[in-house]
């Protein structure tokens, strides 16, 4: 049978809607529709992760020729069982996009002109070399991304850290799950979630916890509601500071003020001590109890220093900090009444219900993002609810691989692929297997993600080389850090594959091959590592991001550290790197197998993977017969005394609404991908501001208007939104930033987290007027 | 030559009828769930014009209360 591209195409067509139909009907049949048979010889399909959001999903990508025309899900592949969203099903059209960078550009005059890839690494090789003579090694810098390929981040991490011997290595994963890292860390010892998706199908109850997953995560959510349609006792509690997509389908929402829930989650853990739903036989074997410092800052002002103390405590000083805490108290404070305070609590405290929290950016992005994810594992710890099926808070993550490349190869400053450059034994490990003198790796930690551009504009770091990410569209507080790249005596260097507000501050443009145009991997929210081969030919001068990092080490002299060839470095690069990983707490599985396997999950020990860490019935890194929390000294989990403290900036007479700002279900991130898709870009052209239908007839707003919305840092006007696909309650505005025309975080605050250093994008203070 | 996809919701009742509708307009291939009230319906035109004439018949069906588009592909 000779299947034409069209008809591959109008499958495609049928499949997407099949989808969205079982989002919205799990269970529903469609009889009538016969697939097209896969088997035909004119296309050929080979799997992928899918390279937008975190979830991971397996898809099958259709090659004809030298072309992707066709997309489907993994029916092999556990994380979405055959299932994708909108944006996966069209994510081989972010490949043809007319205006694609695939010649190298070097700026002379001012001007941006082609030159060939040779001229442009000399250029960055050279300017490297100049820069660091002149300014010292932390004077150049790298910022890469949650979207960096594995053996991307691990090229990086090696030449920047072991070679060069600078910790000037950030990644926007800082932007997005910092705040993540540090409450495992904090709580656990050890990074990413013990759970996994099987907990969707398990679980009786699910607490969204501020994460519109009917948006930013369809593929597990509809899994969520496939659960819910199966069992009728299932349900869904959705807390949240706006109403959205995902509130709509829950069976109950609930609405708080911003920051406050950290008084909601010490309240809830009020309630299950008065009402003694404590699991004291969980409790007293596998949970201490802390407290760290409190009025911790905010992180405005440049230079900011923070470093948290742990004290022990015990059961009944953390009891007597709870008294501040009481649901009627907390319903002052929040807007959640106290009976819905109470019904939370219910159902975690119910011994009879598996519960399941999930949360992204709310909980993430928060000046007080640690402590809030802290609050969250408390809750789980005192029930016992937790590292275990349909027990788990479950942190997801918001890019394909933030797991996999920043936080387990350690693109941050502070990190290593395995441990902390503040430890000798980390660096010492590093240095053996990167073959550098372990005096190349330095000791202290230099500037995390908002600080590092705060040393670019200060004229601190002179050289930056910036991959995979858009941070002229994501930086908050936006206008001080473009303004900072474009200074004399900055050098920027852009690895990229379209033109940006970021391509457009740089010196430099290296086009990066995209995806599925090279080899590579991505590590998931639910530990899983997942391969794609190169599946199309790269397309005109672009080059794998991995492979400019190896070409501008070789010309910086570390051609014994970078040997690799080109037809199997990607191999050879995670060879070396799961040396880091090689115990039973984070083995990672070998090449061979992650190259036919629609991705596996870590710990991977005697051939088996670990779905639930901590708990020795599924963790062959636990020791006894039941739970062993082994990321901390004292083995056990950490419950720590964490206040509700005010945000950063709040409203105030002059600027009386919080804002917020988020993404929405079509576009990935800064759109510079989905807005080139024209079905993406057609079903939401352009940003807009979400205003209460109150807030809007008291300014005379209507839908559809122009607003002008303004912080103390900057102004934007827009369109205003009412009525919409989501409605923020009175006294707040809500705006998607994927549209890089509206660059909401000229308004943005750039506060953080003091623990995680991941800045706040939900909160801060403005004022609305009609334009 | 663009290619759509949606999910047509049927006025109440109308299901029968919608799919009757749908399945006797040029371009359009219908496939109606078997539990469910809803189809999918695959719009495939031959360009710009055509298109635009056919979310015209479609906007005048009474059978049809609504469509949500789910997926599209054009040739640009």
């Amino acid at each position: 049978m000779d299947i034409s591209r069209r008809a591959f195409i109008k499958s495609a067509a049928v499949q997407s809607a099949a989808a969205a139909a079982a989002v919205l009907f799990p269970g529903i049949s469609f009889g009538a529709w016969k697939s097209l048979d896969p088997s035909s010889g004119s296309i050929e399909w080979k799997k992928t992760p899918c390279r937008f959001c975190g979830t991971g999903c397996g898809l099958l990508v259709g090659v004809s020729g030298d072309r992707a025309v066709a997309v489907k899900g993994d029916p092999n592949c556990s994380v979405n069982k055959g299932l994708c969203c909108v944006k996966g099903y069209h994510s081989v059209q972010i490949l043809y996009g007319k205006d694609r960078v695939t010649k190298a550009l070097i700026r002379k005059n001012g001007k941006l002109v082609e030159a060939s890839m040779q001229e442009a690494l000399d250029l960055v090789a050279a300017k490297m070399k100049e820069t660091i003579k002149s300014h010292g090694k932390d004077a150049v810098a790298i910022y890469g991304s949650g979207q960096w390929s594995i053996a991307d981040g691990y090229a990086a991490s090696k030449l920047f850290k072991g070679c060069i011997g600078t910790n000037n290595v950030e990644a926007n994963a800082r932007l997005c799950m910092a705040s993540a890292v540090t409450g495992f860390l904090t709580s656990f010892g050890l990074d990413e979630p013990m759970g996994c998706y099987d907990d969707i199908d398990h679980a009786d109850v699910f607490v969204t916890w501020g994460n519109n997953m009917a948006e930013m995560h369809p593929v597990l959510f509809s899994r969520m509601l496939a659960n819910r349609q199966s069992k009728s006792h299932v349900k869904i509690i959705d807390f949240a500071t706006r109403t959205t997509r995902t509130s709509q389908a829950a069976d109950k929402s609930i609405i708080f003020r911003p920051q406050t829930d950290l008084a909601v989650a010490n309240a809830i853990c009020y309630e299950i001590i008065r009402n003694k739903w404590v699991n004291w036989d969980f409790v007293k074997k596998h949970v201490s109890f802390h407290k760290g410092k409190t009025n911790i800052g905010y992180g405005t002002q440049d230079h900011f220093k923070f470093t948290d103390k742990a004290e022990t405590v015990d059961f009944e000083a953390y009891k007597a900090f709870l008294e501040d805490y009481t649901p009627e108290n907390v319903e002052k404070i929040s807007g959640v009444s106290a009976r819905d305070i109470k019904y939370m609590a219910s159902l975690y405290g119910d011994p009879d219900k598996k519960v399941t929290s999930f949360w992204c950016m709310g909980m993430n992005q928060h000046t007080r993002g640690t402590w809030i994810n802290n609050l969250v594992y408390n809750i789980h710890l005192l029930v016992g609810k937790i590292s275990a099926p349909g027990n788990s808070p479950f942190s997801l993550t918001g890019q394909p691989s933030a797991c996999g490349t920043v936080r387990e190869v350690g693109t941050l400053t502070h990190k290593l692929p395995h441990g902390v450059v503040m430890n000798e034994g980390a660096r010492k490990l590093a240095a053996k297997i990167w073959q550098v003198p372990v005096e190349n790796i330095d000791p202290k930690p230099t500037y995390h993600t908002v600080e590092m551009f705060r040393a670019l504009d200060r004229g601190d770091i002179r050289f930056m080389w910036i991959q995979v990410t858009n941070p002229m569209v994501t930086m908050p507080n936006l206008r001080r850090y473009r303004n900072g790249a474009q200074k004399d005596g900055r050098f920027i260097v852009v690895s990229e594959i379209y033109p940006t507000p970021t391509y457009d501050v740089a010196d430099v443009v290296l086009p990066s091959a995209l995806w599925i145009e090279r080899e590579g991997f991505f590590g998931n929210s639910e530990r899983r590592t997942q391969h794609n081969g190169q599946i199309i030919p790269t397309p005109g001068d672009t080059m794998c991001n991995t492979w400019q990092l190896i070409e501008v080490a070789r010309r910086l002299g570390y051609e014994k550290q970078f040997p690799w060839r080109r037809e199997t470095y990607i191999e050879d690069i995670w060879n070396e790197y799961i040396q880091f990983h090689d115990s039973p707490k984070h083995r990672m599985a070998p090449y061979k197998e992650l190259t036919v396997r629609s991705g596996i999950q870590w710990p991977y020990v005697n051939g088996l993977e670990t779905k639930w860490r901590y708990n020795a019935k599924y963790d062959p890194a636990a020791k006894g017969g039941g739970f062993d929390f082994y990321g901390k000294p004292d083995r056990k989990a950490w419950i720590w005394l964490r206040p509700y403290e005010p945000a950063a900036e709040s409203p105030d007479s002059e600027y009386p609404f919080w804002l917020n700002t988020g993404r929405v279900l079509e576009h990935w991130h800064t759109g510079s991908m989905t807005r080139r898709v024209p079905i993406l870009h057609k079903a939401v052209p352009e940003s807009y501001v979400e205003i209460n239908p109150e807030d809007a007839a008291a300014l005379g707003i209507t839908h559809g208007s122009n607003v002008k919305i303004s912080s103390r840092r900057g102004a934007m006007v827009m369109k205003a939104s009412i009525n919409g696909r989501g409605q923020p309650p009175k006294g707040m505005v809500f705006v998607p930033f994927f549209d890089e025309n509206y660059l909401i975080n000229e308004v943005t605050l750039d506060a953080f987290c003091p623990i995680s250093k991941q800045p706040d994008y939900k909160k801060c203070a403005v004022k609305l007027e009609r334009a | 030559m663009p290619v759509f996809s949606y999910l047509a919701y049927p006025v109440q009742g109308g299901k029968g009828e919608l799919l009757d509708d749908l399945a006797a307009l040029d371009y359009c291939e219908v496939t109606p769930a078997e539990n469910e009230e809803v189809l999918i319906l695959v719009t495939d035109t031959p360009n710009e014009k055509k298109e635009q004439e056919l979310q015209k018949k479609l906007k005048q069906l009474k059978s049809l209360r609504s469509l949500g588009m789910t997926f599209g592909h054009t040739d640009e």
